[in-house]
């Protein structure tokens, strides 16, 4: 079996047939969003003499073109709903939700359907159909739209190599694997040309490293279609590397949103925050845990956080801190990764616990850049 | 046995046969699209009608739940109606294919439940009408499942149609009845249960194959 980690994306990509118009010139044209949601609500009424449950509440949220937004949350924290309210296989309660200009909010079912030939999604267990081949699980959305069979034909292809599954056209989806599946699924949206792609998990049923290839499959997708992606899932690692923006959400409501790096690197709340304690840098090894003290006492050690990203990512700062303010600092922890494909760091030290030091540490550190947290002190 | 005994035994196959196919045959038209009414139209779902699924399933279930011969007999006018006569083999179809269809239709309801609501919301999300749905997912998914209801039902229909001979309709029940029964004919009835026993196990093994070549979820290259 070939990896399919090793190369996501033929090398011949540029040689076959496009299934896409080529995308508006990336970075010029003004952000102009492709989905919008203004004061969605959306209540559920599990049985009929049971209280409304709120799934979301209060969603004000924009999905800008081109962009790939990562909405993370726990199980239960309204995501699925979220996502499904794009292509109106929910309807909001309250609010509207605009897909490419149109308010599909009143929109009859028949009227839907033509905004879900626009729109391409994709699942977490890849729901394919098990009678059909690669081929014509990709020809469903061809033959939902009405298009020609020989239309079909000239079309599926090129899909197929897109998502690197030449060789598996006339497999069933048992002979698989679940990378292969999600292959399948992502050319199956792709199909109709989408102006958004929606991803429901999509990666949750994989092992990392299959992860990664179809993370790298739908960065790909989007860097060279200039597609639009709106992806949710519970784990951080997947918005953290393929995701430009980042909407945190939390019990039916977005906490916290903004752009990747601006999330990851000045985490407000707390249910960010905790996304981020299981990353090298944030959480506290086992020998410090429990054991931070609030408030400072004379002689005790101060454990700080720095982030560092942008320009300031890979200067030797602590270094030179060191040798200007003549200190003693401890790396405790810490860890460097890329958003966005901007170098982005978090480290934990300790230092002297004196007011005066943390002032000028901060002072010092603020000035190149680089934000810092006395998160505790050790005695 | 005399040759005059094999050409009856022959014939009752045939007639056998004849029905069971029939029957099976209007019984699968009928069943499937009561099947996949029953499955698709509860509240709430691709074809909510709660009502018509409400009145549909009594019916079902009032059909099932009456005896065979009771329901050969019950319906007389209407088969009269349908077949022009209530005697014969011809004849013998109409109840037989009236007590197939809520059979088939639940065996196939089941077969459609069955099926991954995963795949529907897909279709969905790719804007398939709910007629698409039925046509291009559920349908093909549920077929293996709906090979073996039919292979059921044929095999049940075998053990009707030897009840159909109270109307005349013939067939090897009625054939072992006359001649193994009611004439001690020993080696007649033992004959038409032989048959019997063949003609179970070809159409069983015949649907069980085929619902193995349909079924595609599992891996056999």
């Amino acid at each position: 079996m070939s990896r399919p980690g090793a190369s996501p994306i033929p090398i011949a990509m540029n040689a076959i047939i496009h299934p896409f118009p080529p995308p508006a010139e990336a970075g010029t044209a003004p952000r102009e969003a492709v989905v919008t949601f203004a004061g969605v609500e959306k209540t559920f009424r599990p049985r009929q003499d049971a209280p409304a449950v709120a799934a979301l509440q209060g969603i004000d949220l924009s999905v800008m073109r081109g962009s790939i937004l990562g909405v993370i949350g726990r199980s239960g924290a309204g995501k699925s709903t979220l996502i499904r309210l794009v292509n109106g296989l929910e309807r909001p309660s309250a609010g509207r939700v605009t897909v490419d200009g149109t308010d599909i909010t009143g929109l009859s079912e028949r009227q839907l359907r033509a905004v879900r030939r626009r729109t391409g999604m994709i699942f977490q267990h890849f729901n394919l159909l098990s009678s059909r081949t690669v081929f014509d699980n990709i020809a469903l959305p061809f033959e939902i739209a009405g298009t020609a069979r020989a239309e079909i034909a000239r079309r599926v292809d090129p899909l197929i190599e897109l998502v690197g599954l030449g060789d598996k056209r006339n497999r069933y989806p048992a002979e698989l694997s679940g990378g292969q599946k999600q292959r399948v699924g992502i050319a199956r949206a792709l199909a109709t040309q989408p102006t958004i792609l929606l991803s429901d998990e999509a990666t949750s049923a994989l092992d990392p490293e299959t992860t990664r290839s179809i993370l790298e499959l739908l960065a790909t997708v989007n860097r060279e279609l200039g597609l639009t992606i709106l992806l949710i899932t519970h784990e951080l690692a997947v918005v953290r590397s393929v995701a430009t923006d980042v909407a945190v959400m939390d019990q039916g409501r977005i906490v916290e949103e903004g752009t990747a790096l601006s999330v990851f690197s000045r985490p407000r709340h707390a249910t960010t925050r905790s996304f981020l304690a299981g990353e090298g840098g944030w959480s506290l090894p086992a020998f410090l845990d429990g054991k931070l003290l609030a408030e400072p006492r004379p002689g005790a050690q101060a454990v700080m956080r720095i982030v560092f990203y942008g320009p300031h990512a890979t200067d030797p700062v602590l270094s030179q801190l060191a040798r200007e303010h003549l200190l003693d600092i401890n790396i405790i922890s810490g860890a460097v990764e890329t958003i966005g494909g901007k170098p982005f760091g978090t480290l934990l030290v300790s230092l002297p616990g004196d007011a005066r030091t943390l002032r000028e540490t901060s002072a010092f550190l603020g000035a190149r850049g680089l934000d810092t947290e006395v998160i505790g002190y050790v005695p | 046995m005399s040759p005059d005994l094999i050409r009856l035994i022959w014939q009752s196959t045939l007639d056998t046969l004849y029905m069971v196919v029939v029957a099976a045959g209007f019984g699968t038209i009928g069943g499937m699209a009561l099947g996949i009414f029953l499955a698709t139209s509860r509240k709430g779902e691709l074809l909510a009608a709660p009502a018509a699924n409400l009145l549909l399933g009594l019916i079902v279930n009032a059909t099932r739940s009456t005896p065979f011969i009771i329901l050969v007999v019950a319906i007389i006018p209407f088969t009269r109606l349908v077949a022009g006569t209530s005697i014969g083999t011809s004849a013998a179809i109409v109840p037989l294919t009236v007590a197939a269809i809520p059979f088939i239709a639940r065996l196939i309801e089941a077969a459609i439940r069955e099926v991954d609501q995963g795949l529907v919301e897909a279709a969905r999300a790719m804007g398939a009408s709910p007629l698409q749905i039925v046509r291009k997912v559920l349908v093909p998914e549920a077929l293996p499942g709906i090979a073996l209801a039919i292979t059921l039902a044929v095999v049940s229909l075998i053990g009707y149609s030897a009840i159909v001979g109270v109307v005349g309709g013939g067939g090897l029940g009625d054939l072992g009845i006359r001649y193994g029964y009611q004439r001690f004919m020993p080696e007649v009835m033992a004959a038409v249960v032989l048959v019997l026993i063949l003609l179970v196990q070809g159409v069983q093994t015949f649907g069980d194959r085929l619902a193995l070549k349909l079924n595609k979820r599992l891996r056999h290259a």
